[in-house]
């Protein structure tokens, strides 16, 4: 999955998304290059989710338009075969085990080998000494080790995660930034919607806080520090919700 | 920002359309043999309705061979929806069906898993409700098993088919329980019919060749649903 740092691996040109009456996601652009991590900040209804479902195929926008590595969404197999999903719902089936649940996404992925690639990413998330214990019997936070495990098994170029940290303690929360951080490393292009900042702007190359629908602000490399952003999203978003 | 570990390249290919099928339909039978919660549904409502017929049946105003078919495609269609309603549900609490939208597997590819899975939960009450039938009503199936199990295979492909589309768009939506049913019900007449039809032949001595007009329109149904609902599912899922 090494791809060459400038490559165009997401963009998206005025995504507007309606339900109903309702304009959740209202003019949205963006590009990011392969191995650019984008932390996504907002208050509960910024239109985050949507924005991340739309990118992931799984919506398909009211107008505007996006495309991964310049295949247009929602795509192709071909496209999705490129893009991994975190959700802050875990996407697991309870009554199979943990490597049961990565093992079958592994091979709705068309991932060879598909024993060693869910044993791989399940022991580099924390989660190998519960592998073969059913989901329905694992803490919240266990089972999002689990869910990110099914998300990156295929070794995703685009990963969408939506609220990771969910339920992590700091041993979960650590080991999530490492894979992240590795993914990143490696060419992957990250959006991380939290309300985490220090995990977020710890790992992220840009860093964007949405409200009623659009970007209020975009801050690439360098971030502002930690204390700075902080105020300023509370400025951007919090006080103005 | 943290150091890493480089995450090493995963060799994958194209997921085949077949391979998709039965990984879904592998792991939605996984899935019930270990929950238990269709079969059991389907079964207690199949033993209640043949008990409560069977207690109702007044022998000598109706013969046992006239009831038997009648009990039994009533029992097949309900327990049916019984479990059909559950097909899609697997996914529900967790949101598992965007996990398998992502992926690059076909959309028909997850309407024929789940179709497969279902048409073997189907398959289990109903090879448990025949005999029980057949024994309850004093019906000796033996001398035209297959022909019946023929007529049962055939009508349960296109029960299935349509019950699996009609289960896909209710799922979603907070009558579910009570849409199935309307949804489905007049698209399986035209399968419970020539069914029932055929079994009411057989059960009553008629050979073979009598029914096998009837099991060309089980035959045609079947090809005509799989075609159309296979090809419709997609549409179902559009956001």
């Amino acid at each position: 999955m090494l791809r060459a740092m400038t490559e165009l691996s997401i963009q998206a040109t005025d995504l507007v998304r309606n339900f109903g009456t309702r304009r959740a996601v209202n003019g949205v652009s963006l590009t990011l290059v392969a191995g650019d991590c984008l932390a996504l900040f907002g208050p509960n209804g910024a239109g985050k989710t949507t924005l991340l479902r739309m990118l992931g195929g799984l919506l398909r926008p009211t107008s505007g338009s996006a495309a991964i590595e310049g295949i247009p969404l929602p795509g192709s197999a071909d496209v999705r075969a490129r893009v991994g999903l975190v959700s802050h719902q875990t996407m697991l089936y309870d009554a199979l085990t943990a490597r049961e649940n990565v093992e079958f996404s592994a091979r709705m992925y068309g991932v060879q080998d598909v024993r060693a690639a869910a044993d791989e990413v399940l022991t580099r998330l924390g989660a190998a000494s519960f592998a073969d214990v059913r989901v329905r019997s694992l803490s919240r936070g266990m089972q999002q080790r689990v869910s990110v495990a099914r998300a990156i098994v295929h070794s995703p170029s685009v990963l969408l995660a939506d609220e990771p940290f969910t339920g992590l303690d700091a041993a979960g929360a650590s080991a999530l930034t490492g894979m992240l951080a590795a993914l990143r490393d490696s060419g992957a292009t990250i959006i991380i919607v939290t309300h985490n900042l220090d995990e977020a702007l710890a790992l992220c190359t840009a860093a964007a806080i949405m409200r009623e629908g659009r970007f209020v602000r975009l801050d690439r490399a360098p971030i502002p520090a930690r204390e700075e952003y902080t105020a300023l999203y509370r400025e951007l978003s919090v006080d103005a919700a | 920002m943290p150091p890493s570990t480089r995450v090493a390249p995963v060799h994958r290919r194209a997921p085949g359309f077949v391979g998709s099928t039965l990984a879904i339909a592998r792991k939605d039978t996984l899935i019930e043999l270990r929950s238990r919660s269709v079969i059991l549904s389907a079964l207690a409502f199949a033993v209640l309705a043949i008990t409560i017929f069977f207690f109702a049946w007044d022998p000598t105003a109706v013969a046992s061979i006239d009831l038997a078919p009648g009990v039994l495609w009533v029992i097949f269609t309900f327990s049916g929806l019984l479990g059909l309603h559950r097909s899609f549900g697997v996914e529900q609490p967790t949101r598992a069906m965007d996990a398998l939208l992502a992926a690059p597997v076909d959309r028909e590819a997850i309407y024929l898993g789940k179709l497969i899975a279902n048409l073997a939960f189907v398959i289990v009450v109903q090879a448990i409700s025949l005999p029980a039938v057949a024994l309850l009503y004093n019906v000796p199936i033996g001398g035209y098993m297959w022909p019946l199990i023929g007529v049962v295979l055939l009508a349960s492909v296109g029960l299935v088919a349509v019950g699996t589309l009609f289960s896909s768009m209710a799922v979603s939506t907070r009558l579910a329980e009570l849409l199935l049913p309307l949804l489905a019900l007049p698209f399986f007449v035209p399968v419970i019919l020539p069914a029932a039809q055929a079994t009411a032949r057989l059960m009553n001595g008629r050979a073979v060749s009598e029914v096998s007009g009837y099991l060309s329109i089980l035959a045609a149904f079947d090809v005509v649903f799989l075609v159309v609902c296979t090809l419709l599912y997609p549409y179902t899922l559009e956001q």
